[in-house]
């Protein structure tokens, strides 16, 4: 009899079918994958199995029995437990404190931390649990979020795309807790969208493409290839790469050290690069390393203040540390921001004002905005940058996460940057949109500019950049040439352990999940 | 957490424009139930009830342009309040700011044409400057002090906040209450006119101060003009212009505003003054326009009813013009109803604030769908 049961799963939002009759079976002690690109109905699914979300249609057989989740407390008396993408977990309060608060009323706050330390042990997650949470790594606090769930002792646990916030190192260690967790006879629900976490852990996938399971497949009998025809229809083209003489420096930053500006964010320590046009520049990192800090100080959206060294930071040989994003706009260095709905695009407005964050043409002489020229740009970006969206004046909160993204990058390089800067290019992005975005970013670089992306995406890194810099608590490696690095050496350059100065001392307290 | 009794809110995706401009039409006819209600409660016909509110006081030209002489302070207060509210800075100090307004257009006006004023002498009629000093510039003056001292009112509440970070609606709304005290001290103090039986009153001001009257025979005056004009103006200022850009996205996304370059504190500042400086205006037409001299009663609550318009007026201009005369007709025929049908004063406020219930309760069902827990149990 299987664990978990679904059939006929239908669930309606207004314009769209997030899950449209989804069958999908799920076996005791099996690692079952549900692979799908963004807005495939995955999420919709896992809500509806966690008992937050209802279906329209469809049953949900558990053990066999038709079963009604109305909420997620009655999920996790079924054994149904979830670890969430976005933590949700509290900074101020020990890592005790966060695992007792998600308990039933009964138990003493010392017997959890007793509880947490064994389970710790024996499942290899070790972390101390008087320790407050904002003195943790991001892989740690996952561990947190994972032992919570597993203190429920659950028949089932769901991890919605667990390995976005990992190091390669941490992703290994969190894959064999999972296959020990699986031996034990829990049943587990891994819902990603990279194809070699699932080839490499899962006994079986289901594929879902526009809310429908276009296959279930054993992932080890695939290539990738086929699994990427299953999730978007086709495989995406290969990017091409030409070769680029660099030229001079466009942007760079020597010394640059910055004090906390929240008490839990990472600050930077001695930063220093330089980004010569004609090439593409890696910063790889898990975040929270101070790839926001350094991100702002670039952007401009964090000023060097008078008493600060504003020549630190520099573009093409001018000090720019005490300029706006506006002013470091008009100089040739434009950005784009990790977050798309709220920095980068204003969620309620549409399309053709959301061009008016960063671009001038829509702005009259005296001050007044020109209506058909926003709206003129805003169709070129939309042609130009193949963005499925309603029209230039469709909301941007409206266009899906990989449309929005396109557009934004769109507007970004159709500005024809002498700089930019990009976070997270293809963060959550659907394989064909992230093709797209980075093709366009391989063409920038060919036209002679200068790009510099932040990711936590190895292989994008290496698919993209000339060169590489790892961040990690605050602080950031030398450069190297691509050919000269390897994924397994970035990923331990990812702790903070690399050869130069003054790192001995940090390697104790190392960024991330790292055993 | 449980299901519990509470219902929930699911949100509905893109609400229909056409609704959302629905909603204060629905907010208005169920308010309209809700006083029919009322009245039969309190033992009266409620067809009568009703159209002392909503008919009489657009009876006829005089009662009619009662409406709009009360609608003009409230349009004007509104205007600069959406500007706040739509750059996220929640001034609810308009009353105060309009109060200050008030004192200094009326400061101006007293010394304009008292006899011991630096210029009232001049304005009599003897003296070189005379014709500078004449009429044509009395009243722009006294306007502009108006303007001058709701924005100086207002800039409090924005240095505090600047520099400070005060919580505005705290530092606004005290301000209020500084503003009233501050008008009684002068009434009953150094403004007081010495030939008012001791009344808390100032003289009344010097006719050449005055706000002329539009049409023969009411009080309405050029004021309401100025509110119809600032209409579009303020419709060109919040949607077609660059500087309203600015503070729409930094009202809305605070984060992309920052990403864009546009200051935060400029919209501060700039939402504020203007604002502030609209009230100011308000209050200044109120003292040269019907009451022609301060009293502790200038302003019958019209910055604090203004939030009201603004809301109901969907934060819109036009809506705003419509909002203002809808608010107007209410505190109108609030006095038909102490008069003529013998009921409490306070049934306006009353009928104000389920106006305002009623249009967030209506907003929030056009933008979200209720979940009943015991809808479940009766489903198949």
């Amino acid at each position: 009899m299987p664990r978990l049961q679904l059939e006929g799963i239908t669930r309606h939002y207004p314009g769209v079918k997030a899950n449209d009759g989804i069958d999908l079976t799920v076996a005791a002690g099996e690692i079952h994958a549900v692979l799908g690109e963004n807005g495939a109905g995955k999420s919709t699914l896992m809500k509806i199995i966690h008992g937050s979300v209802r279906p329209d249609a469809g049953t949900v057989r558990w053990n066999g029995e038709a079963v009604q989740l109305a909420s997620p407390a009655m999920a996790q008396a079924l054994g149904i437990s979830m670890v969430y993408q976005h933590f949700s977990l509290f900074e101020t309060l020990s890592v005790a404190e966060n695992v007792w608060l998600g308990l039933p009323r009964g138990e003493s706050l010392a017997s959890v931390a007793r509880r947490i330390e064994a389970m710790g042990a024996s499942y290899d997650l070790a972390v101390d649990p008087r320790r407050p949470l904002h003195a943790l790594s991001v892989g740690e606090r996952q561990r947190v979020e994972i032992i919570r769930a597993l203190l429920g002792a659950p028949k089932l646990l769901i991890l919605d795309e667990p390995t976005s916030v990992l190091a390669p190192q941490a992703i290994e260690g969190l894959f064999a807790t999972l296959r020990r967790l699986a031996s034990e006879g829990c049943s587990i629900l891994y819902v990603s969208h990279k194809l070699d976490e699932i080839r490499a852990l899962c006994d079986r996938c289901t594929v879902l493409r526009g809310g429908r399971v276009t296959g279930e497949v054993v992932p080890a009998r695939e290539t990738p290839g086929s699994l990427s025809r299953l999730m978007i229809g086709t495989e995406p083209p290969p990017l091409t790469r030409i070769a680029v003489q660099p030229g001079p420096v466009a942007l760079s930053v020597h010394a640059l050290s910055l004090p906390d500006e929240t008490v839990h964010g990472t600050a930077l320590d001695q930063v220093s690069l330089a980004l010569r046009t004609g090439e593409i520049l890696g910063i790889a990192g898990v975040s929270g390393n101070g790839q926001q800090a350094l991100l702002a100080c670039l952007s401009g959206e964090r000023v060097i203040g008078p008493g600060g060294d504003r020549a630190a930071v520099r573009l093409f040989g001018n000090p720019v540390g005490g300029l706006g994003p506006r002013e470091r706009r008009a100089l040739g260095l434009h950005f784009v921001p990790e977050e798309r709905l709220g920095r980068g695009a204003v969620p309620a407005l549409g399309l053709d004002r959301n061009t008016l964050l960063t671009r001038t043409e829509g702005i009259g002489r005296v001050g007044q905005l020109k209506p058909r020229a926003m709206h003129a740009l805003a169709a070129r970006l939309i042609e130009r940058f193949d963005v499925r969206a309603g029209g230039p004046g469709s909301a941007a909160s409206s266009l899906s996460g990989g449309n929005l993204q396109k557009f934004i990058v769109g507007r970004e390089i159709d500005a024809e940057p002498k700089v930019l800067v990009v976070a997270q290019p293809t963060w959550g992005v659907d394989v064909g949109a992230a093709a797209v975005i980075r093709a366009e970013l391989l063409a920038l670089r060919a036209r002679g500019a200068a790009v510099l992306v932040v990711s936590e995406d190895l292989d994008e890194l290496f698919l993209l950049c000339d060169r590489l810099q790892v961040i990690a608590r605050g602080r950031l490696s030398p450069a190297r040439p691509i050919s000269e690095t390897s994924p397994a050496q970035v990923g331990e350059w990812m702790s903070g352990l690399w050869p130069g100065a003054g790192n001995e001392g940090a390697a104790v307290a190392t960024a991330d999940g790292t055993r | 957490m449980r299901a519990g009794f509470l219902p929930r809110f699911e949100p509905r995706g893109q609400p229909s424009l056409a609704l959302s401009i629905a909603s204060p039409v629905i907010a208005l006819l169920l308010t309209a139930l809700l006083a029919a209600v009322l009245f039969v409660a309190l033992g009266k016909d409620p067809w009568r009830g009703l159209s002392v509110f909503f008919i009489e006081p657009l009876s006829g030209w005089r009662p009619a342009s009662e409406v709009l002489l009360k609608a003009t302070p409230l349009v004007l207060c509104a205007l600069g309040l959406s500007l706040c509210y739509r750059s996220n800075i929640w001034n609810v100090g308009a009353e105060g700011q309009f109060l200050l307004g008030a004192i200094a257009a009326g400061g101006m006006a007293l010394w304009l044409g008292g006899p011991q004023g630096a210029l009232g002498g001049l304005a009599a009629g003897d003296g070189p400057l005379a014709a500078l000093a004449g009429r044509p510039l009395q009243l722009p003056l006294v306007l502009l002090a108006g303007v001058a001292g709701g924005a100086a009112w207002a800039a409090i509440t924005a240095l505090l906040r600047d520099r400070c970070n005060a919580n505005e609606i705290l530092v606004s709304l005290m301000l209020v209450y500084v503003a009233q005290q501050l008008l009684s001290y002068l009434v009953f103090g150094p403004w007081k006119d010495p030939k008012g039986f001791n009344f808390p009153q100032t003289p009344t001001f010097d006719p050449s101060t005055w706000l002329p009257p539009l049409m023969a025979g009411t009080r309405l005056h050029w004021g309401f003009v100025l509110a119809l004009i600032a209409v579009p103006l303020f419709w060109f200022a919040l949607f077609r212009s660059w500087r309203g850009f600015q503070l729409d996205v930094s009202g809305q996304a605070p984060a992309a505003a920052r990403y864009a370059g546009f200051s935060a504190r400029r919209a501060l500042w700039t939402a504020l003054l203007v604002s502030g400086g609209m009230a100011g205006l308000a209050g200044a037409m109120e003292v040269a326009g019907p009451l022609r001299q301060l009293t502790p009663h200038v302003s019958t609550g019209y910055g604090f009813t203004a939030i009201i318009v603004a809301f109901v007026g969907r934060l819109h201009p036009v809506g705003i013009l419509l909002a203002g005369i809808l608010l107007s007709m209410m505190l109108i025929g609030g006095e038909y109803a102490q008069s003529r049908l013998g009921l409490p004063g306070a049934l306006t406020g009353v009928f104000q604030g389920s106006m305002l219930f009623m249009l967030l309760a209506c907003d929030t069902l056009v933008r979200s769908r209720v979940r009943w827990p015991w809808a479940r149990r009766l489903a198949p």
